[in-house]
């Protein structure tokens, strides 16, 4: 049975949100992770790129297939999960404990639109 | 959406299913990995009863797989099998199929379940002209490949069917049980005794053929008999139940084509480097295309690439020159399971087809740098 960790914000395709100050740390939840299977490779964008809530920022790939990962909110990354590149099986291990970018916040507002556990179950139950 | 004869079974193991070739088909039962594995290693089970068949048979059974068949099958030995491809005029590619010698004048015909319909009316379109008996058998029978290292001894034993006597590409048949022995009874060994003619149901075919690069059979029967040998074959514990994601991984692997990806309408067997099955001294519908495509040099080849890093390069993605310009596309690419390493069969222009050319693949926002190398990225172990 998937997780769903309280505390944190989620997006309708699957990435959580940890916020930490002016940063959020964005991963993919552990449902995301349950519904794709082994994880085989993770595209994380670089240092000091812009991501953009609603776009696409790398994906995360399966053995069968490749699904993009959007970001829940904008800012610039600080930092990428260096570990995932060797050993991007660590998401399925734990999802939550294993982030794949760091961002500084453009709009903590942005925030706002994103869902809290309890929701975010129900839209994975629908 | 159309079943297989096993997709109670499928849900019974808790299989991921998924829409493929019109039917429901498990994808997965654990994982793609570990169900590889077990296939490069010791032994996997994999539904395949999606696949189609025809019997053709009459006066001019072989006479008319000659003129639609691209290898040549003429006086070979029975229980022989043949890979081939049906032709356009064009040498484009109607579907590549397995074709079965059963009999003098009686061919049993195994084609990509995607392309059934179409295959069965591209062949019934040749027919005129030919004394031949078509029967299309798909719905008739179900389909398993055992297949891995310890597939002989698993089929032996758990099946009870004798199949150490099979080379590679070989066949025989096992007449319908009679009905004394009730329909759904696995024909063993000791049952076969005499030559009972089928009645009513098909027989059961067993061949050392597959689509995973291992040692391995496939069964051919009716689906009650499927049903039955499934369950013992889970039962036994020696075979591990594997889905179509790992179907495609290790074919793939071994360089062998799916039909869509590597061969097409578009894609001709020269382009796909599979001249070797198509016997240009013979004739059949589409020889004269593809003799002068050979000899000119296809415009696109079917290559190998190999990339420096993890990005794993899928179907469809463009293939660029270092310089940037477009060459081609992905067919079919992973990340390789039994080599671990990230690669791809694209088609691209031919001078680009040499071993060595480095070439890009652009994956998303980036490129990333390859090689042409072999399309076989893991050797074949067969038993031959």
């Amino acid at each position: 049975m998937a997780k769903f960790e309280e505390g944190l914000r989620y997006s309708e395709s699957h990435e959580y949100v940890r916020l930490d100050g002016d940063y959020a740390y964005v991963g993919i939840s552990d449902y995301a992770q349950h519904a794709l299977g082994n994880i085989v490779y993770v595209d994380m964008p670089e240092v000091d790129d812009e991501v953009t809530a609603g776009e696409e920022f790398g994906a995360v790939e399966s053995v069968k297939a490749a699904s993009d990962l959007i970001a829940p909110v904008s800012g610039t990354v600080v930092e990428v999960n260096e570990a995932l590149e060797d050993q991007p099986e660590l998401i399925n291990q734990d999802a939550f404990a294993t982030w794949i970018i760091k961002v500084q916040l453009a709009d903590p507002s942005e925030l706002d639109a994103l869902m809290d556990a309890k929701a975010y179950e129900a839209h994975c139950a629908e | 959406m159309k079943q297989t004869c096993l997709h109670a079974e499928h849900l019974k193991l808790g299989a991921q299913m998924s829409p493929f070739a019109g039917f429901d088909m498990p994808i997965q039962y654990t994982n793609i990995t570990d169900e590889h594995n077990a296939v490069r290693q010791a032994c996997g089970v994999f539904d395949v009863s999606h696949m189609g068949e025809v019997r053709i048979t009459g006066a001019d059974a072989e006479r008319f797989v000659q003129h639609i068949f691209t290898n040549d099958v003429a006086g070979a030995p029975i229980g022989k099998i043949f890979y081939g491809m049906m032709l356009y005029p064009d040498g484009g590619c109607v579907d590549d199929l397995l074709v079965y010698k059963m009999g003098e004048q009686d061919f049993f015909l195994v084609i990509n379940a995607a392309n059934i319909d179409k295959d069965v009316a591209w062949m019934q379109q040749q027919r005129e002209g030919f004394d031949i008996n078509f029967d299309h058998q798909s719905d008739a029978y179900g389909q398993l490949a055992i297949q891995g290292p310890e597939a002989e001894s698993v089929v032996e034993q758990v099946l009870g069917i004798a199949c150490a006597d099979l080379k590679f590409y070989e066949a025989k048949e096992l007449p319908a049980p009679a009905p004394a022995q009730g329909r759904g009874d696995l024909p063993g060994c000791e049952q076969v005794k005499t030559s009972i003619p089928p009645q009513g149901g098909v027989g059961l075919i067993i061949s050392r053929t597959g689509y995973t690069g291992e040692d391995g059979f496939e069964i051919y029967a009716a689906p009650d008999v499927i049903v039955q040998a499934w369950q013992k074959l889970i039962a036994s514990g020696r075979c591990k139940p594997c889905g179509l994601g790992c179907r495609d991984t290790l074919r793939f692997e071994v360089g062998l084509p799916l039909y869509g990806d590597e061969l097409s309408p578009t894609i001709t067997p020269v382009m796909a480097g599979l001249a070797m099955f198509c016997k240009l001294d013979k004739d059949f519908i589409g020889r004269d295309a593809l003799a002068r495509q050979k000899a000119e040099g296809p415009a696109t080849k079917l290559v190998g690439i190999e990339l420096e890093g993890k990005a794993i390069p899928r179907h469809g993605y463009t293939v660029l020159t270092p310089d940037g310009s477009t060459v081609g596309e992905v067919t079919t690419g992973y990340h390789a399971i039994s080599v671990d390493k990230s690669v791809c069969m694209a088609l691209v222009r031919s001078e680009c087809a040499a071993l060595g050319t480095p070439l890009l693949i652009q994956i998303r926002k980036k490129t990333f740098p390859g090689t042409v190398v072999r399309k076989r990225f893991y050797d074949k172990h067969y038993k031959k």
